[in-house]
């Protein structure tokens, strides 16, 4: 039973420490409100996103909050149903990447030197490829489809959090209540899961943080390179590669969708750094 | 200098450069099978997908002759592996063109950009870290520590636009928005087209090896090294300059070279914002054509490129870091064979 609440515990001491800091509150504030809009943007919107209501690239009018885009459509409708497709599919990506990680992470510190060593230089292999260029590469060989993609950004995530959790699980590996668990003859899976796992929550939520933050930036850049969601979808990627060419006459079509995946991408940066740095100040603790 | 250039003398440098060289040869290897795989062996047909409508007959058999697809794949692979050794990545799928023609100018373009970028992030993103660790806690490191954390978060393309909004379309027109260079002539002859898209990878490149060195210089700020430099009563700048900064460069030259290998693929997408005529552009159009052979040419090479930046980093730790240095000497020293081979000394 101690074993179960202890990390609970703990992780609720730095959940607590974490947003003691200012940063960390506004990094809330700023991903509760992004999330939000792409939530329940939908349900505000006062035209649907495809509608030609006024003249291409017209200002802005008390109809038209934010006027209307490069064909006419309402920015202000386009930017409320444009949320959904990048944030869903960035938190997708980071799951299924984060999570795959984590599993080859933990699974190569806790095997043999050989085996270990194996993986780890397989993993090294994936790294040389720059994110975006993997995802171009298969994006060319297989067509574009926002599955494949939400599918092959997770997929670029694995070997990088792989990487960092494996790291730290083998310093993990390294301390004594492994090796009575060892000793006594717990299951692999056992000592994985409740031993292991438990101990790396700190290193994976800052992962997932940062992974998320990437996520976006690719999933918005391969819309944003005509390569994801096709027109007339509303998608906040889609909307800036749209609107770039008539960006003096019309701002705010590009303007709107990119402070927005600013704004995200700066509170989830925001949450994870006072994250990080709350984990610190408790293992500094801890050695002292 | 004089230890450093003892260390190439003896050898130990060049014995080590070798080995590292030779461990990266399987690496590459195992990168070209990869690009392969992710492209040429699909599942389907390559060359239905490829003509997807326009399929005729004919044209796919020309196409499926051109990739080898009839053969079995490994040897699909020995094909084109062997050439792409030659520097021969094909003809592309939509004309006659050679593949590495076509790539010649646009990496001299690329690596411009990249360079031009590492040349301004590097000193600077050193510059601000050594500042703010000097001046820790006060306000040049509070105000830095803001504006990398934002700048760290934000996508390329999105600094990308914003520097555009700011700088040549809405607030100011002071620079071009697209990078018209002419076609035959290199990016150096228009640098006013260069400034924006340089701006832009710097401001990308910046945050992150900032932050790393202000972290280390402040780890060696409280080293006891740095307060013995102090009370033998030595100026703050001979301190900070001769006797910290040496000692907390080590650490980030790993950080800067994953970040150049980082520029190769952000370049695609700042590239790609501004048209500017590099290797990203053409990836990007090759992507939308599915247009194979350039792609993977493009991917092999940029992956290739990080293995060597990794191993330039590992000897520019070695390089400074006098500890190692000595290690790697002193193994030297320890073996007649390579002695005599050294000659020098």
């Amino acid at each position: 039973m101690n074993k179960i609440v202890k990390p609970k515990s703990q992780m609720r001491v730095l959940t607590a420490l974490t947003f003691k800091q200012m940063y960390a509150k506004i990094g809330a504030g700023l991903v509760g409100a992004i999330i939000f809009i792409a939530l329940f943007g939908p349900l505000f919107a006062p035209h649907t996103f495809d509608e030609f209501i006024d003249a291409p690239n017209a200002g802005r009018s008390p109809q038209l909050l934010l006027g209307a885009d490069y064909m006419g459509r309402d920015v202000w409708a386009r930017f409320l149903c444009g949320g959904r497709s990048i944030i869903g599919l960035s938190f997708v990506s980071t799951i299924l990447g984060v999570g795959l990680g984590l599993i080859i992470g933990l699974f190569a510190a806790s095997a043999k030197a050989r085996t270990d060593s194996l993986i780890m230089r397989g993993n090294d292999i994936l790294l040389a490829f720059p994110q975006i260029v993997f995802v171009l590469l298969v994006v060319s060989g297989f067509g574009s489809s926002i599955f494949l993609i939400a599918l092959t950004v997770g997929f670029t995530h694995a070997p990088r959090t792989a990487r960092i959790i494996r790291a730290a699980a083998a310093e993990v590996m390294e301390r004594d209540f492994i090796k009575a668990a060892i000793a006594v003859g717990e299951k692999r899976r056992r000592i994985i899961l409740s031993e292991l796992l438990p101990n790396v929550t700190s290193p994976l939520l800052v992962e997932f943080g940062l992974r998320m933050t990437y996520s976006i930036g690719l999933v918005a850049a391969v819309s944003f390179l005509g390569l994801g969601l096709q027109p007339p979808a509303a998608d906040w990627g889609l909307m800036i590669n749209e609107n770039r060419g008539s960006m003096t006459v019309q701002p705010w079509a590009v303007l709107t969708p990119i402070l927005a995946i600013a704004i995200f991408t700066i509170g989830v940066n925001f949450i994870t750094d006072s994250f990080a740095k709350a984990a610190i100040g408790i293992n500094r603790k801890g050695k002292e | 200098m004089g230890k450093i250039r003892n260390f190439f003398n003896q050898g130990g440098l060049l014995l080590f450069v070798a080995g590292r060289v030779l461990a990266g040869i399987p690496i590459v290897l195992a990168l070209s099978i990869l690009v392969f795989m992710a492209t040429q062996a699909l599942p389907g047909d390559a060359a239905v997908s490829y003509l997807a409508n326009t399929a005729t007959p004919e044209r796919l058999e020309a196409i499926r002759a051109q990739l080898h697809l009839s053969d079995p794949i490994w040897l699909q692979y020995i094909h084109w592996a062997t050439a792409a050794m030659h520097l021969d990545f094909g003809t592309t799928l939509t004309g006659e063109t050679q593949v590495t023609t076509i790539l010649a100018e646009r990496i001299q373009n690329t690596l411009i950009l990249m360079g031009s970028a590492g040349m301004v992030a590097i000193p600077l993103s050193i510059a601000i870290g050594v500042f703010a660790a000097v001046r820790r806690g006060k306000l040049f490191d509070n105000v830095s520590s803001l504006i990398t954390l934002i700048l760290a978060a934000l996508p390329e393309f999105v600094v990308a636009i914003f520097v555009v909004f700011l700088l040549a379309t809405n607030v100011f027109q002071i620079f071009p928005a697209i990078a018209f260079i002419d076609p035959g002539t290199l990016a150096w002859s228009r640098p006013d087209m260069l400034v924006l898209p340089t701006l832009t990878l710097v401001l990308a490149v910046t945050p992150y090896v900032s932050r790393i060195m202000r972290g280390s210089m402040i780890e060696v700020m409280e080293s006891e090294y740095i307060q013995m430099a102090r009370l033998k009563g030595l100026s703050e700048r001979t301190v900070i300059l001769r006797h910290a900064l040496p000692n907390a460069i080590a650490p980030t030259i790993q950080v800067i070279a994953l970040q150049l290998a980082w520029l190769a693929g952000g370049v695609v997408v700042v590239e790609a914002v501004f048209a500017y005529p590099g290797i990203g552009t053409v990836m990007i159009d090759s992507v939308k054509g599915r247009d194979l052979p350039i792609v993977q040419a493009i991917t092999l090479m940029i992956a290739t490129l990080y293995v060597v930046l990794n191993i330039l980093a590992d000897i520019g730790t070695i390089l400074s870091t006098p500890r190692l240095r000595t290690k790697y000497a002193r193994k030297n020293n320890t073996s007649d064979v390579f002695a005599a081979m050294s000659g020098d000394e």
